[in-house]
């Protein structure tokens, strides 16, 4: 499997952070690179990484099933919307805002839109709490987000497409 | 060693070597503490907390698993709050089982059943939906159902611990987690049923078994696997005649519970529908069934009129048969046909190895040498999938003993996953290529030299040198592909030897014709051929030549018989077989095959036909055995051993045999653990898994052990 | 911009260069104290340095609060193999976001505390093993590294001074149990992050199986104050046995959240009420969660309390990983039970029995419990399951997912009943379990 030329540069440079003997390590951190540069994990991609770490397919698919920001076999969307309803956010609106997501997308949890451009997911503590209730667009942090704030930011996702 | 220390088990006293695990120390008082994922012999993995004691002292309860004995240790492990902490786990374990024990394969052997039966958690307050998932089928025999999986990873490290695979490993994580197969939805692997047999519960099934019977509706009957000359004992368990499953779960005899997919699964040649059941006469070119003793008598008066006139009998022995058979018609050839052309297939060079080892104690290692030599080298062989049992006691030493191996073989083989170092030779080159190894050879303390067919005539004697040449104890295996191969050769089923390695030529016998002289001698009067398909790819350059067949099928050679005699099975039999250690073992008789005899009594039955009863001795293996005790050098082997299940090493003979065979005649079949000569090839299940890997020299599992 | 408005209240050590411009460049960080810590540490002998941290009594500030330099003395000395320090910066527990702060704000002080423990052990390389969501925190990381690097206080022979270093930043991919360290090498190892059998601890056996120091970011980031303030001056910021200051995350019903130094031992309820702006619309306080959601829950009367190791357990609760959840009186406490436990059932890593089928268990109770279909012996169930999970699992996030819940329905037990009267189900266990023998 050929990768785009960056993504093959991130793989160098990651393999390169550990021992040669220990290339193992570079697992996690290439799938999930992977993952952000592709839009998803195939397959392909599973065997692909599986060589260049030098394990079996099926060791590399124990791991990436144990992350839960690795999304396989069904990947999320271009954006994707990840409400904290955790203990903080819980008692600071997290919940209320999960409810206004799922029904201005009309999407559940883990759930991605038609045309694959919108995903939503309820996730665990993002390490926000103190600035709950939280979310995350991708690695984007938003804070203290109140239901207009939200309604804003999807409107914008639908107009950044 | 280090001293012992000394703590206490439930107030009784014991001693134990520093290090050992509570667990084990307490088995060994008869203290069984309760362990779903604990395997002795694999990795500790802690998971599922049912072998919690209480240690004076320390506030927590620990796993007996993990924890090393402790000098001054007082150990509890049955109290009223374990079994509470136990009957917890119980109940946590339970509430997504599916109790469906009445339907399980697994009932009345279950460990999950046993545990609540031991604890009481019977009774169940779970009232929430479990999780269901629907039962996988994986490969032709492995079925999984995930919903009955305690998740106690016994399955997964046998795979790649035990065997080297790696086929298995989990996937998902919490309460979802699930063992998975290598590809997906199916399995790729050896096929070897390992995984099966170490479910402490019903998850994992073989397709053999699945809803045939109750554990306790079959005779369980311990022999010696019937395939290759690894000589695996196993625990068939029989219904009506009817094997209907193989494994070794009591760990007893040389492989432990170790078997492979031969082992487990290819005995239903045994009941084949094309078993041979009737004799049979050729009359008008058509093969005519007849009774026994018509085809007896048949067979007597002609062997009786050829050999009058003078005719060449020539005789085919073969490494399916038992020691005694194999003893008794040579006897009966050399004795009462007076013929010395008698042979079989020979498939290593174990009169070369004897001759060169001649008068040396220890110098043939055993299947449990394997196990413990400091440093073992293999030439010429994909153990993996030629002699798996082998691989498997290689392996078992590395893992546990840190043993170095070392591989000189044509391609990748399983072993470099651990090798020392691992040297690529074509095949008759791997004398040249040892040389390489020589220093690191020379700094070991010890090594067990295991060698295949390819290193033959000459290159043992120079093998057997180099041994001697590095300054330690050296012990050798000389691969051979049958169940009895080995015991063919020690009793004398070549012309050039008698039984015990006795030159026939020093006897006074008369020169006898090798295998391929037999076929290709156009005067030959009469072939004989027991259990052996020579035929196959050969025609017979004798056409009018009378051809006797002794065997369980038609095979080709047995098309071409003249008479045709059922035999049976090695799992029908009595008697002893020699694996490749030259290690004796004794069979019990398993199942019997209406209208099959077994090739000593049909052997038997044509001497008395030929008045020769007496001069023969009686066709009853103790008795044969015990002819073969005083007569046969180095099967002078104590019978309690054997008789109890034991095996016992025959030793190299006293002094040089003298006797140069052709190395030209030692070829293997080149077997793999998905075929098996003649047997294997009727084995519907062996068929079934002939797609899987196991074509040699593909390495096909082998990856850099820097990723463990 | 900061998250949030610093109190005047704050002891200001570990945050006293937060909000400095270009807080990312070694430039920035030399000229304010950067490296000085280092600079003095190169002097020392690895013992002073070990004996200046185990003077200041910091305690590992990831949760379980062991004594730090007695953790480094674990290391074995003439080990022929390579030592590594691991930052654990993982970062999932519930209510916590100090190392967030740390790494965004002062990334060099960090690799400084790693340099000064490398000194220590022995050290050549080290890792920063960084939940998979703080990616910015990653490239904010990986700059500094590079600056590091490229201005000579990372690498070989480091200003001179003869002494090898390399730093990596890890991600993480999603996965509170990979903050457990032993999971946490387990995944760097490039593996599932399930928990290894211990012993061997990480200081013998760790990554890679050679002598490894893993501490939390907050720990690291403590080491060059204490080496520039000297170990017992340190210590004295903070209250008996528990040396220092440290980042309380405070969340919930205040009416200033946020992140705030200050010392070890500071009375919660000053905390709540004089540097968190106090009760949000003035409402009642009803309960604390004092440490991460782990630890067992205090009731509003119990909060009069020094925030420190020691008096947290003394009344049965921990410190955790300072992350203080304030909850007022409108809070439904059968909700957060049931929120916890959510968590923790889709943490479990799935090893051991208790954990992966317990949790499963209670969060289905809790889930019917708050759906209004509670069973009157509930609360009772969910308290003995969680009992039978507590001390008997193979790593402590059995123990992390029980003890809120034992504590929650001891101490709130009247909200389930509550829940419990409105269900359909009540009057259905309730007559089964009443029927009379005999009848
Ligand atoms: C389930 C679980 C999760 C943990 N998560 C974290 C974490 O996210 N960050 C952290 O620093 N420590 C975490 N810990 C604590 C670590 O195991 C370890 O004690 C700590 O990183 C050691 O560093 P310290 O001594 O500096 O605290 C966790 C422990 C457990 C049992
Ligand atoms: S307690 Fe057991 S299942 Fe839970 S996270 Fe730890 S090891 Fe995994
Ligand atoms: S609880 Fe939502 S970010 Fe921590």
């Amino acid at each position: 499997m050929t990768l785009p030329q960056e993504l093959e540069q991130k793989f160098s440079e990651i393999i390169g952070k550990y021992p040669p003997e220990y290339k193992k390590s570079a697992l996690v951190p290439l799938l999930l690179y992977s993952q952000d540069a592709l839009g998803k994990i195939t397959p392909e991609l599973v065997n692909e990484v599986a060589r260049r770490v030098g394990v079996f397919p099926l060791q590399v698919e124990e791991v990436l099933t144990y992350y839960s920001m690795l999304h396989f076999p069904k990947p999320m969307g271009k954006y994707h919307v990840q409400i904290c309803t955790n203990v903080s956010c819980q008692l600071t609106g997290g919940p209320e805002l999960w409810e206004l997501a799922c029904k201005r997308l009309g999407l559940g949890h883990k759930e991605v839109s038609a045309d694959g451009l919108i995903s939503l997911e309820e996730v665990e503590c993002i390490g926000a709490c103190s600035w709950a209730p939280a979310i995350q667009i991708n690695y984007d942090f938003h804070h203290f987000v109140t239901p207009e704030k939200l309604d804003e930011l999807l409107d914008n996702l639908r107009q950044l497409q | 060693m280090a001293d012992l220390v000394k703590l206490t088990i439930d107030g009784i006293p014991v001693e134990a070597a520093p290090g050992s695990l509570l667990i084990e120390v307490a088995r060994r008082i008869g203290k069984e503490i309760p362990a779903f994922c604990y395997y002795d012999g694999f990795s500790q993995v802690a998971a599922c907390r049912m072998c919690l004691v209480e240690i004076e002292g320390i506030p927590k309860l620990m796993t007996a698993c993990t924890q090393p004995v402790g000098e001054g240790m007082v150990v509890r492990t049955e109290t009223p709050k374990l079994a509470e902490a136990r009957k917890g786990t119980l109940e946590f374990l339970l509430t997504n089982h599916p109790l469906d024990c009445p339907v399980c394969d697994k009932g009345g052997e279950c460990e999950l059943q046993d545990m609540v039966f031991r604890y009481g958690a019977s009774e169940s307050r779970y009232v929430e939906i479990k999780h269901h998932h629907d039962e996988q089928q994986w490969s032709p025999v492995v079925y999984f159902d995930p919903a009955r999986c305690i998740l106690c990873y016994r399955c997964v490290r046998v795979c790649s611990e035990g065997m080297g695979v790696n086929a298995l490993g989990v996937v998902q994580r919490g309460a979802y987690a699930e063992i998975a197969p290598n590809h997906t939805d199916h399995l790729e692997c050896d096929e070897c049923g390992a995984c099966i047999d170490i479910c402490p519960v019903g998850a994992l099934t073989s397709d053999t078994y699945r809803y045939q019977t109750r554990p306790w509706e079959m005779n369980h009957v311990g022999t010696i696997c019937t395939h290759c000359s690894n000589g695996c004992k196993t625990t068939l368990g029989v219904r009506n005649d009817q094997i209907i499953r193989g494994n070794n779960r009591d760990r007893s005899g040389i492989n432990g519970e170790f078997l492979c997919v031969k082992g487990r699964y290819a005995f239903d040649f045994n009941e084949s529908e094309e078993r041979l059941t009737t004799p049979m006469i050729r009359k008008g070119g058509k093969l005519e069934p007849a009774s026994w003793s018509d085809a007896v008598r048949f067979v007597a008066g002609k062997l009786k009129q050829l050999k009058e006139a003078g005719r060449q009998i020539g005789v085919v022995g073969s490494g399916r048969v038992t020691n005694e058979e194999s003893y008794y018609l040579q006897k009966f050839a050399r004795q009462v046909l007076g013929t010395n052309s008698i042979d079989h297939e020979r498939s290593g060079d174990v009169v070369t190895l004897l001759d060169a080892l001649a008068g040396r104690a220890n110098a043939l290692a055993t299947v449990d040498d394997l196990y413990r030599a400091k440093a073992v080298l293999v030439i010429g062989s994909d153990l993996a999938h030629q002699h798996p049992l082998l691989h498997w006691q290689i392996r078992a030493n590395w893992r546990h003993h840190a043993a170095h191996t070392y591989s000189v073989t044509a391609g990748p083989v399983r072993e470099d996953q651990h090798t020392v170092a691992a040297i690529r030779a074509a095949e008759g080159a791997e004398m040249n290529a040892l040389e390489q190894l020589r220093d690191k050879l020379s700094a070991e303390s010890e090594l067990a030299i295991v060698f295949g067919d390819s290193v033959k005539g000459e290159a043992v004697r120079q093998l057997v040198s180099f041994g001697d040449s590095l300054g330690i104890p050296v012990k050798y295996v000389c691969l051979v592909d049958y169940v009895n191969s080995r015991g063919a050769m020690d009793m004398g089923i070549i012309p050039e030897l008698l039984p015990g390695y006795q030159s026939a030529a020093a006897a006074g016998l008369p020169v006898g014709l090798t295998l391929p002289q037999m076929l290709a001698n156009e005067h030959l009067g009469a072939l004989w051929v027991v259990n052996a398909d020579p035929l196959r790819n050969t025609r017979l350059a004798a056409k009018e030549a009378f051809v006797i067949v002794q065997d369980l099928f038609l095979t080709a050679t047995a098309q071409q018989a003249d008479v045709l005699l059922p035999s049976a099975s090695l799992y029908e039999k009595l008697g002893t077989v020699t694996n490749v250690c030259g290690e004796v073992q004794r069979l019990t008789k398993a199942a019997q095959t209406m209208g099959a005899k077994a090739d000593l009594e049909i052997i038997g039955l044509i001497a008395k036909e030929l008045g020769m009863a007496s001069q023969m001795g009686p066709w009853i293996t103790d008795k044969v055995f015990a002819e073969m005790q005083q007569v046969v050098a180095g099967y002078n082997v104590p019978l309690p051993v054997i008789a109890t299940g034991g095996a016992a090493q025959t030793l190299p003979p006293a002094v040089k045999i003298g006797v140069e065979t052709d190395p030209a005649l030692i070829r293997s079949a080149r077997d793999t653990q998905f075929t098996s000569g003649t047997l294997g090839s009727y084995s519907k299940k062996l068929d079934s898994l002939l797609e899987s890997p196991g074509s040699l020299y593909q390495g096909e599992n082998v990856l850099a052990l820097a990723t463990q | 911009m900061l998250f949030n408005e610093p109190s005047p209240l704050e002891t200001k050590v570990l945050t006293r260069r937060f909000g400095l411009p270009n807080s990312d460049t070694v430039d920035s960080f030399l000229a304010n104290e950067g490296f000085a810590a280092f600079r003095k540490a190169v002097t020392m002998t690895p013992e002073a340095i070990i004996d200046e941290v185990k003077k200041s009594n910091l305690r590992g500030r990831g949760g379980a609060g062991f004594p730090t330099g007695m953790k480094w003395g674990f290391v074995p000395r003439n080990s022929p193999k390579p030592k590594y320090i691991v930052v654990n910066a993982d970062e999932s527990e519930p209510g916590t976001c100090k190392d967030r702060l740390l790494m965004q704000y002062d990334p060099l002080q960090l690799i400084e505390g790693m340099m000064i423990s490398a000194l220590a052990v022995g050290a050549k390389r080290g890792y920063i093993y960084i939940r998979g969501e703080y990616r910015y925190l990653i490239d904010i990381m990986d700059r500094a590294i590079a600056d590091a690097y490229a201005k000579g206080w990372l690498g070989q022979n480091i200003q001179g001074t003869g002494f090898d270093f390399d730093v990596f930043t890890h991600t993480g991919a999603g996965a509170y149990e990979c903050g457990e360290e032993s999971a946490l090498l387990e995944s760097l190892e490039g593996k599932r992050g399930v928990p290894r059998i211990r012993p061997p601890f990480p200081a013998v056996a760790g990554l890679w199986r050679c002598p490894t120091v893993l501490n939390n970011v907050e720990t690291f980031a403590s080491v060059p104050s204490i080496l520039l303030m000297g170990g017992e001056a340190w210590a004295n910021l903070g209250s008996p046995r528990n040396g220092g200051t440290r980042l309380f995350c405070i969340s919930g019903h205040v009416n200033k959240p946020g992140v705030y130094e200050l010392p070890m031992g500071f009375n919660l309820m000053r905390m709540i009420n004089e540097v968190a702006g106090g009760m949000k619309g003035g409402r009642h306080l009803k309960a604390v969660i004092p440490g991460g959601s782990s630890c067992p829950i205090l009731k509003a009367e119990e909060c009069d309390i020094a925030m420190d190791f020691d008096a947290l357990k003394a009344v049965n609760s921990m410190l955790g990983s300072g992350g203080v959840v304030v909850m007022d009186e409108t809070t439904d406490m059968v909700k957060v039970a049931l929120r916890i436990m959510r968590f923790y059932q889709h943490e479990s890593c799935g090893w051991c029995i208790p954990c992966r089928e317990g949790t499963l268990w209670l969060k289905k109770i809790l889930t019917r419990v708050e759906a209004g279909m509670g069973q009157r012996n509930d609360p009772a169930l969910l308290h003995e399951l969680a009992n039978n999970m507590l001390g008997r699992t193979f790593c402590p996030l059995g123990d992390a997912a029980a003890m809120p819940t034992i504590s929650i329905v001891e101490k709130f037990r009247d909200e389930f009943d509550d829940y419990i009267r409105r269900s359909p189900m009540a009057s259905v266990a309730e007559a089964e379990t009443e029927v009379p023998v005999g009848v």
